[in-house]
């Protein structure tokens, strides 16, 4: 077990830095720097901006100078919010992000692990087909069209709710049902299957003949067998809702960090984009070894190589 | 030869009389035999949903790939006057062809805020999602299989390294990496679309190359990973030992025996995939890293839409819906053909 645990975490390490430097390298290569585009700019402050990012130096010396600011957690100045560090608009901005993505993960394992499970207790029923042709058209809608349609019939047409900005737990519902809708789907289709290879099995069968209630013996038994490959399905879910929230909070307006990500592309923040890369990286890598150890421990079925 | 005793030894002469006509006509099979791939297509015929889904596949390609070609209109066609038209409605100066007798063709889904007939750049962004939705799969496929057949076919520490490389990629979040990459190769790309010889950069866009770069990046290893878990069982077959004693190269092992004897798996995570590279695209196209402006594709078109979500809803309602009904029918289509193809792995 230790050994795998080492494993995961050194090829965790080595993707995480695989990803800073090629952030560092893709940032380079837009040919220029990044005050080109800068309107009006003259010689001498073109050298004494490079001078004062370090950009003057050689490109190995960059590298260098970079990766230890990163170990640090220092991802410099950002170029466009002036007087601002990085690290300082990622703090301040993440939080915003984190509870609504994490609101929208609790969202899609509390409705669509039960979702699943009926559809699998009731297979062949009418509820059954209505929630398999839900979690089917479920995956196929993206995230932006949600969103939109959403807004526009919430929204604008009914007036019900509020359609940007994120004040008052109303401002919440959009978002997270946007953003919760593709995985509640996923993990209903999931449990659903899951569900009906573990209540087929012998040990179901002993538990009802030992004269244990259906209550019991689905929750103690079925559940908790049934519920493993949803957790597999966390670390790519979490990747998920942070990358899915670029769109979610730019259609809503939402000062989060993914909005952040997409404005600083815009706005060339060169510094900016390479922090936010990094901080998201490392945050979505982390995460899913977290859960792949997590998964190894809970499950003693799973044989360790 | 009177009585048969049942415990003599004595063998009877009939049993060893050469077999007549009719008794050899009874051994031969009254069945046809039918080859995997034939049993996949009859099981695929019959499966409703994916023959629905197929036919829906045909007439969106229909829609895109040859009316726009016939169409009045195209899609980077300005018509002064008609801006932001409703549905049917004409503009006044069409209104004046008309009463002068001349034919005008109806703006079936109205006009956009640059007068631009929808309909046909739903066609066109349609086409375009199509488009990617299978280079990139066409990609992905190439990639993926040779990788994953040489890894699993070798073993050893080839397999090693090059699943670590494969685990590796895996891990990387590919959205981020995506916007990043599209984000630093414009301007070079677009420097390399003026030297002479790179002029169908511009009209591809850079944007769009940048997409497929990735997908030949990183989308490959889930392929690779399948093909790999195939191939390692296949080769243990005999008809690959028979090969191999036959002297046949490791390419031809490769290409002749373990590669056509995955072809279902191929098949069915190509068609897979299709849906999800349309997703990507989309996704990109909506946040602006998408095609090159005057090209529409479904994701921009609903982007665009959004800035006149009050006024005008329906610009928004035509991409969205074909987005998801392309991307459904897809996801159906491969369901299908997976339970066609591999009956064991349906869930």
């Amino acid at each position: 077990m230790l050994k795998y645990i080492l494993k995961r975490v050194v090829l965790a390490a080595l993707t995480i830095f695989l990803v800073a430097t090629i952030t560092f390298l893709l940032m380079n290569l837009v040919p220029g720097g990044p005050f080109v585009a800068e309107k009006s700019i003259s010689e001498q402050a073109q050298q004494a901006l490079n001078e004062k990012y370090g950009l003057d130096q050689p490109l190995i010396v960059q590298y260098k100078n970079y990766m230890k600011n990163i170990l640090k957690g220092d991802f410099g100045l950002s170029l466009k919010q002036r007087g601002r560090t990085v690290t300082d608009i990622i703090t301040s901005k993440f939080p915003v992000s984190a509870r609504l993505g994490g609101l929208s993960v609790l969202t899609a394992l509390l409705i669509g692990i039960p979702l699943g499970s009926v559809a699998a207790l009731n297979r062949g029923k009418w509820i059954d087909s209505v929630i398999i042709v839900i979690a089917t058209c479920g995956i196929a809608v993206p995230s932006f069209v949600l969103c939109t349609v959403g807004m526009y019939t919430f929204g604008v047409n009914l007036g019900w709710l509020p359609t940007f900005g994120l004040t008052t737990p109303l401002h919440y519902v959009l978002p997270i049902f946007s953003l919760s809708f593709y995985p509640t789907a996923y993990i209903a289709r999931l449990m659903r299957s899951s569900m009906l290879d573990v209540i087929g099995q012998d040990y179901m069968r002993t538990a009802r003949s030992k004269g244990l209630s259906q209550f019991i013996s689905l929750f103690k038994h079925a559940l908790r067998n049934a519920i493993m490959p949803v957790v597999t399905y966390v670390g790519p879910l979490l990747a998920y809702t942070l990358t899915g929230s670029f769109i979610v909070e730019k259609i809503f307006v939402i000062p989060g960090l993914g909005k952040e990500f997409i404005s600083s592309i815009s706005n060339r923040d060169y510094t900016l984009i390479m922090g936010t890369t990094i901080f998201l990286a490392t945050l979505i890598i982390l995460m899913n070894m977290l859960v792949d150890i997590v998964y190894k421990l809970v499950d003693p079925r799973i044989k360790l190589k | 030869m009177t009585k048969k005793n049942p415990i003599s030894f004595h063998l009877s002469v009939e049993d060893f009389m050469p077999a007549s006509d009719s008794e050899k006509q009874e051994l031969v099979q009254m069945r046809p035999s039918v080859g995997f791939f034939r049993d996949a297509m009859i099981r695929l015929f019959k499966n409703k949903v994916a023959m629905v889904s197929l036919v829906f596949i045909i007439l969106i390609m229909i829609f895109s790939f040859v009316i726009p070609n016939y169409y009045p209109y195209t899609y980077n066609q300005q018509i002064r006057g008609s801006e932001y038209l409703a549905p049917m409605q004409f503009s006044d100066q069409e209104l004046a062809r008309r009463e002068a007798g001349e034919k005008v063709f109806p703006h079936i889904l109205g006009t956009d805020n640059l007068g631009r007939d929808y309909a046909v750049r739903v066609m066109v962004g349609s086409r375009i999602s199509l488009l990617v939705g299978l280079i990139a799969s066409g990609i992905i496929l190439i990639i993926g299989s040779v990788f994953g057949s040489v890894a699993g076919f070798f073993g050893g520490w080839v397999d090693l390294i090059m699943m670590r490389i494969v685990d590796i990629i895996y891990t990387i979040p590919d959205i981020l990496l995506i916007v990043l990459i599209s984000f630093s190769i414009s301007d070079p790309l677009a420097a390399l679309s003026k030297l002479p010889g790179f002029q169908w950069i511009q009209i591809v866009g850079a944007n769009l190359i940048s997409i497929f770069l990735v997908f030949a990046l990183l989308y490959w290893v889930g392929m690779a990973r399948i093909v790999r878990g195939q191939v390692l069982t296949l080769k243990q077959s005999e008809y690959v030992t028979a090969a191999k004693a036959l002297g046949a190269s490791n390419a031809r092992i490769i290409r002749k025996h373990l590669l056509t004897n995955c072809i279902g798996t191929l098949i069915v995570t190509t068609t897979l995939q299709i849906p999800s590279s349309i997703f990507t695209e989309s996704f990109l196209s909506f946040l602006g890293l998408g095609v090159a402006i005057p090209l529409p594709s479904l994701g921009s078109l609903a982007s665009d839409a959004i800035n006149g979500l009050n006024t005008y809803p329906y610009l928004l309602l035509a991409p969205a819906i074909l987005i998801s009904l392309i991307i459904l029918s897809f996801n159906l289509f491969g369901d299908g053909l997976r339970d066609a193809f591999d009956p064991k792995m349906k869930s």
